[in-house]
C-alpha cells in the first residue's frame, strides 16, 4: 500500500529516532512511503490560534500536494499533525464554499484540493490495512516479559468528531492491540488518554512537569516497565523532560518511553541502533535487556 | 437488560476512603445511567447519594464520570456504556471535593465563574434611552457559549486544572468569552487583560478534553482559542504563551516549517539569560544523543516556502 507521507517537524528535529523507526519498520510492513516534498508545518493547533483559516489553508496545500502525488491516503508518524490534519480536512469537506475560498489561495501556487484526501496515523494503517495477523507474522522477538503503558495523549483521540471515532470505535484501543500483539501485555492506568503537557511546556513548565510526573509514576505504579506513545510530541516531554519532571517531583522516575515504531521494531528483532533506542533521554537499557533485545 | 453498576461510594463519616460497591440492576432498554442511579437508590440502597432535577440534559445537575469520562447521567444511556459482562462505572466528578458518593462541592466552579464577571458592564454611562441594540449577526457567536448549562464536566475532566487549581478552567473561560465577545459589553479591555495572566487563556493544554466531554457543544477550548487570539490582537503585554504563538508563526512563514530552537529561545524572551543558561545542561545532553537543538542558523528553509510566506501575507492582509 502507497502512501502520502507526512514525517512533520519533530521528527526531522527534536526526535530524529522517530524517523529512522519508522523507515526501519515500514518496508518489512509493506508500507510504502513517499514523501510529500515542500509540505508546511500543519501549524500543530498553534498557528490555529493566530486564524484557523491560515491553518486550514497551510494544510489544503499538503493535502493538494498529495493528491497531484495521485495519492489518496497521508501517512503520520506524529498524532499531533495528524489530529490537526483530520480536523482541517473535516472543515474543509463540509462546507464547498469554505474549499473554494481556501483553494483561491492555492490557485497562485497551481494547485487545488478537490477533497480526495484521507489522513492516517502509522497506527491506524498497520491495524486497519496491514493488519494485526500479518504483523504477527513479522513478530520474531516477542516482548513477552514486557508490560508496556499505552499512552495515547490528545490529538489522535480528540476531538472524536474530526477522527472517525465513531464509525471505527475500536480506534480507541489500538495502542493495547498493537502491544498485545508485539507480545508485551498492556497495562491500563489512569493518564492514558490525558495531555503530556507539551503545549505548555514553554508557557506554563511548573504544570506541564507536573503532567509529566504525574503520568510517568502512574503508569510505574501500575506495573509499567515503558510507556509507548503515537506522538512526538508527547516523547520529547515525557523523555525528554522527564529528569527535569522528576526533580520538581522530588524522586527518581526512570522510565523508558518509547515512539511506536520502535516497540514494533523491538519484536520484529531490529537492533537498538537501528531504531536509534540509543537517543532517548531516559535510558531504555534497562528495557531491551529485560526484553533481551540485541544491544 | 441485566447491568453492574460499580458505583464510586464515599462516606467521610464512616469512611476515610473511598470504595467501589457493585449494584445488580435489571434496567429495561430505554433506561438513561441516571434511571438506573435512581432505581438503585429507590429499590435497594436508600444511603447512595447523588444529585439529579430535570432529568432532560437542561438543569446540569446530574454530571458525573461513568467510565471514567464526564457526562450527565440523565442523557447518557446505560447500554450504550456498559462494557464486557455488562459492567459500568460511575465516579463523582473530578478536580472537585467529594461531599459524599457522587456528590461533588461545586464550590470550586462558581468561584471561577464568579472571577470573570459573568454579567454585561456596558460603557456608556447613562445608558441609552431604550434597550441596548445588537445586530443578530454580532450575537449569533455567541450562541455556543450561552449554551451552558453550569454542569461542570469540562471542570471535572480538564487535564491543566488536574495539576494547577488555580488555571481558571474551561467553564469560566467560556463564559468569559461570551463577554469579551459581546458587543454591548465595555469591558473587553480589562477582561482580557485580566486573562492574559497566570490561570488565565495560556494556561490550557489544548487537550480538546473539554470539548470532548461538554454535553452541549459549547467546545470551551475552541472559545479559548478564541480569546487567544483576541488577547494578541488588544495588545496587552506579550507574555511566554503569545510569544510562542508570535515565534511558531514567524518561524513557519519564514521557512515553511517550525524552528524548534528559536520557539524555546522566543518563548522564554531572548533576555531571558538565567532561564537560558539553565536549559543549557539539557540542551548539551540532548546534543549528545544526537537530538536537538538544532542550531537556528543551520534551520533552513523548506522547498517551495515563498507559497507558505505568501499564504501568511495574504491572511494578514485579509485581516486589515
Amino acid at each position: 500500500m502507497k502512501y502520502a507521507f507526512y514525517p512533520g517537524c519533530v521528527s526531522r528535529g527534536g526526535t530524529p529516532e522517530l524517523y529512522t523507526s519508522t523507515m526501519a519498520i515500514a518496508g518489512r510492513l509493506g508500507l510504502e512511503l513517499e514523501e510529500i516534498h515542500g509540505a508546511s508545518c500543519t501549524g500543530a493547533g498553534v498557528l490555529q490560534e493566530k486564524g484557523q483559516k491560515l491553518g486550514d489553508t497551510l494544510n489544503a496545500r499538503t493535502f493538494a500536494m498529495a493528491e497531484r502525488m495521485g495519492l489518496t491516503t497521508i501517512l503520520n508518524i506524529c498524532s499531533t499533525c495528524q489530529g490537526v490534519m483530520a480536523q482541517a480536512n473535516h472543515r474543509l469537506l463540509a462546507d464547498p464554499d469554505y474549499l473554494a475560498e481556501v483553494n483561491r489561495e492555492l490557485a497562485g501556487e497551481g494547485l487545488e484540493y478537490t477533497g480526495r484526501i484521507v489522513i492516517k496515523h502509522l497506527a491506524w494503517a498497520i491495524v486497519e490495512e496491514v493488519g494485526l495477523d500479518a504483523l504477527k507474522s513479522l513478530v520474531v522477538a516477542p516482548l513477552r516479559d514486557l508490560k508496556v503503558a499505552p499512552f495515547y495523549g490528545c490529538y489522535i483521540l480528540r476531538p472524536s468528531w474530526a477522527l472517525g471515532l465513531d464509525e471505527n470505535p475500536g480506534r480507541e484501543h489500538y495502542l493495547e492491540r498493537i502491544i498485545e500483539t508485539c507480545g508485551a501485555e498492556p497495562v491500563n492506568f489512569p493518564g492514558r488518554v490525558k495531555c503530556c503537557g507539551f503545549p505548555i511546556m514553554l508557557i506554563n513548565e511548573r504544570n506541564s512537569m507536573a503532567m509529566v510526573a504525574n503520568h510517568t509514576t502512574s503508569a510505574r505504579d501500575h506495573g509499567a516497565d515503558a510507556m509507548v506513545t503515537p506522538c512526538p510530541l508527547c516523547h520529547l516531554n515525557l523523555d525528554g523532560q522527564q529528569p527535569k519532571a522528576a526533580s520538581q517531583r522530588g524522586e527518581k522516575i526512570n522510565m523508558p518511553i518509547l515512539h511506536l515504531p520502535q516497540m514494533i521494531g523491538m519484536a520484529m528483532g531490529l537492533s537498538r541502533k537501528e531504531l536509534g533506542l540509543g537517543r532517548h533521554i531516559v535510558s531504555a537499557k534497562p528495557l531491551l535487556e529485560k526484553a533481551s533485545v540485541r544491544v | 437488560m441485566q447491568a453492574k453498576i460499580r458505583v464510586q461510594r464515599y462516606d467521610p463519616e464512616s469512611s476515610e476512603q473511598p470504595w467501589l460497591q457493585e449494584y445488580d440492576v435489571d434496567a429495561p432498554e430505554r433506561y438513561s445511567v441516571l434511571d438506573a442511579l435512581v432505581k438503585v437508590r429507590e429499590e435497594i440502597d436508600p444511603s447512595l447519594a447523588l444529585r439529579c432535577s430535570c432529568r432532560a440534559a437542561i438543569c446540569g445537575s446530574c454530571a458525573m464520570r461513568v467510565n471514567d469520562q464526564a457526562r450527565l447521567a440523565c442523557n447518557t444511556r446505560l447500554s450504550s456504556v456498559v462494557e464486557d459482562g455488562g459492567t459500568v462505572k460511575i465516579e463523582p466528578m473530578g478536580n472537585q471535593r467529594v461531599v459524599k458518593d457522587l456528590v461533588v462541592d461545586l464550590q470550586l466552579f462558581w468561584g471561577k465563574v464568579r472571577a470573570v464577571q459573568p454579567y454585561l458592564q456596558p460603557d456608556a454611562e447613562p445608558g441609552p434611552e431604550e434597550e441596548f441594540i445588537a445586530s443578530n449577526e454580532s450575537m449569533l457567536n455567541l450562541l455556543t457559549p450561552m449554551g451552558c448549562i453550569m454542569c461542570g464536566a469540562c471542570v471535572s475532566d480538564c487535564t491543566a486544572l488536574e495539576v494547577d487549581e488555580n488555571f481558571l478552567g474551561p467553564a469560566a473561560l467560556a463564559k468569559s468569552y461570551r463577554f469579551v465577545a459581546d458587543p454591548r459589553d465595555g469591558k473587553s479591555g480589562e477582561r482580557l487583560g485580566a486573562l492574559n495572566e497566570y490561570g488565565g487563556v495560556w494556561d490550557c493544554a489544548r487537550c480538546y478534553m473539554c470539548v470532548e466531554v461538554c454535553p452541549k457543544g459549547v467546545a470551551p477550548m475552541d472559545r479559548i482559542m478564541e480569546l487567544r487570539e483576541s488577547v494578541m490582537a488588544s495588545g496587552a503585554p506579550g507574555t511566554p504563551g503569545s510569544r510562542h504563538v508570535q515565534s511558531f508563526a514567524n518561524s513557519v512563514a519564514r521557512s515553511g516549517w517550525l524552528d524548534e530552537t528559536m520557539l524555546a529561545v522566543d518563548s522564554w524572551g531572548k533576555k531571558n539569560v538565567p532561564k537560558l543558561l539553565s536549559e543549557a545542561p539539557l540542551g548539551i545532553r540532548a546534543l549528545r544523543r544526537g537530538k536537538f537543538p538544532m542550531p537556528a542558523f543551520l534551520h533552513h528553509k523548506r522547498p517551495g516556502h515563498r507559497n507558505v510566506r505568501r499564504i501568511f501575507e495574504r491572511a494578514e492582509a485579509g485581516k486589515e
